[in-house]
């Protein structure tokens, strides 16, 4: 007999029984639709066992690798942990080891946790200022790479979390976080595969973690990275990408200016009109959008409708002012900024 | 009549279609007409579009004859947020158009796609919720 445990409960399933027909008899509410392994409403994650593979079927390499499932198909073969995709992550200590800023209104923080936290270039955590108050970023090292955890955190006017963490935030301080989550990551697997990148203002972090992760990986194939901006005193790590556009032929980074001023060596346009205008066929290309939510929005649907599978475009909007704790806001897939 | 005719006949609606691989490659083709339709496109965005596209895989499996578990009452649960934004007959027939132009782009016969438009009616009252 197979268990299943969600919160704090443990649910002895019947033979055949689904974990969300488990779940929904104990009273526990979880969102489901269609009931035959389709739309993907009912989306859970197993944080403890595995679930079967036709619980799996057709979500992205990215979901099945964090065990993620559809409770509507899942026949447990062993006993399961699960979670809402949003819930079950580990709550942690860190220390703050390193502070710069990156430009005017972005920091460069630097955490270290004795703890292991298994995460993924590109993936965000949750940094807490105190228990129900909290804003996601996304991590920009690379584990491998580097011992500490990278952020890239963006000054928001009236910011409470932003704000502390630029006027507040010391190196040696402890802070809480929350993690990891998030599907915008490398995966390995087909090398030679065109990369497309593109990110808006503090939405460079993830993509920085994330094209250093395919380095490492050995990828071959291009690489084109935009990064856009109004000004160019809005970019920054330009120096350190040209560098590794230097050591890495297969890496292109494109600085985009969509402001009236454009110095030389710098791209005209917002990024992602930039980028879908010199990039028209994207079948069979990885993309990852990053930032602006309105602009990961819209180059998410140029992307598609330019060849891309959907399964191969990744996409972290970054929501102003959004409560990672508020249930009312849509899944696990987008890193919160504020 | 022979046997082969007749066991055509029989077959269900679904496995005439061609089954699962024919409702993948009729997404991928329905869903870039939809997106791209500017009439009924914000009903269909959202930032996880592969979870989008995932819900439009188990719409054409129902409306394909094929094995589903969706009630009336999910139908009006599923579309209520719509209906609020909006959702009319209008936007209804705009999606039955291209689930029409979409099957016949596979080559799929006129009395099946017939068939599978039958089906997708169907739903009409239930997803406007009415």
């Amino acid at each position: 007999m197979t268990r299943v445990r969600y919160q704090d409960q443990t649910i002895e399933l019947v033979p055949d029984q689904t974990v969300l027909d488990a779940l929904l008899a104990q009273g526990i509410e979880v969102p489901f639709s269609c009931r035959n392994g389709t739309c993907q409403t009912c989306l859970m994650r197993a944080t403890e066992g595995n679930p079967p593979e036709e619980s799996q079927k057709d979500l992205s390499p990215a979901l099945k690798l964090r065990n993620h499932f559809m409770a509507c198909v899942c026949r447990p073969t062993e006993d399961l942990t699960v979670t809402l995709p949003a819930e079950g992550e580990a709550t942690l200590t860190a220390v703050v080891s390193h502070l710069e800023p990156l430009n005017a209104d972005i920091l460069c923080v630097d955490l270290l946790v004795d703890a292991p936290f298994d995460y993924r270039a590109g993936q965000f955590l949750t940094l807490l200022k105190a228990d129900s108050l909290g804003r996601s970023y996304s991590l920009a090292s690379v584990p491998g790479l580097n011992t500490h955890l990278e952020l890239h955190i963006r000054r928001l006017p009236e910011g409470r979390i932003s704000g502390w963490v630029h006027d507040e935030l010391r190196v040696g301080q402890e802070v809480t976080i929350r993690g990891p989550g998030g599907n915008c990551f490398y995966l390995p697997g087909q090398p030679e595969q065109p990369l497309l990148l593109i990110g808006t203002g503090s939405g460079l972090a993830p993509l920085y973690g994330i094209l250093r992760d395919a380095l490492r990986q050995g990828h071959t194939g291009l690489i084109r990275l935009y990064h856009g901006s109004r000004s160019a005193e809005g970019l920054y790590l330009k120096n350190e990408l040209r560098e590794l556009a230097g050591l890495h032929p297969n890496l292109e980074y494109i600085p985009c200016l969509s402001g009236e001023a454009v110095p030389e060596g710098h791209a005209p346009g917002r990024a992602d009109d930039f980028a879908l205008t010199e990039n028209t066929d994207l079948k069979g290309w990885r993309v990852f959008l990053c930032g602006h939510p309105d602009m990961v929005q819209q180059a998410q649907i140029r992307a598609y409708l330019a060849g891309a599978s959907l399964q191969e475009i990744h996409a972290d909007a970054f929501h102003v002012e959004r409560h990672p704790f508020d249930k009312s806001e849509p899944g696990p897939d987008e890193g919160t900024q504020s | 009549m022979t046997d082969s005719t007749q066991a055509t006949q029989d077959e269900s609606l679904y496995a005439q279609l061609g089954g699962e691989p024919a409702v993948n490659a009729a997404v991928d083709i329905f869903y870039r007409k939809v997106i791209a339709d500017p009439r009924i496109n914000t009903f269909f965005f959202g930032v996880d579009m592969a979870k989008q596209a995932a819900k439009q895989k188990a719409f054409l499996t129902m409306a394909f004859g094929g094995p589903h578990n969706y009630t009336g009452m999910d139908m009006r649960r599923g579309h209520a947020r719509l209906v609020e934004m909006g959702l009319t007959d209008r936007h209804f027939d705009a999606v039955l158009e291209h689930l029409g132009n979409t099957l016949r782009e596979l080559g799929v016969a006129e009395p099946l796609v017939k068939q599978v438009n039958d089906i997708a009616e169907s739903t009409r009252t239930d997803v406007l919720g009415r």
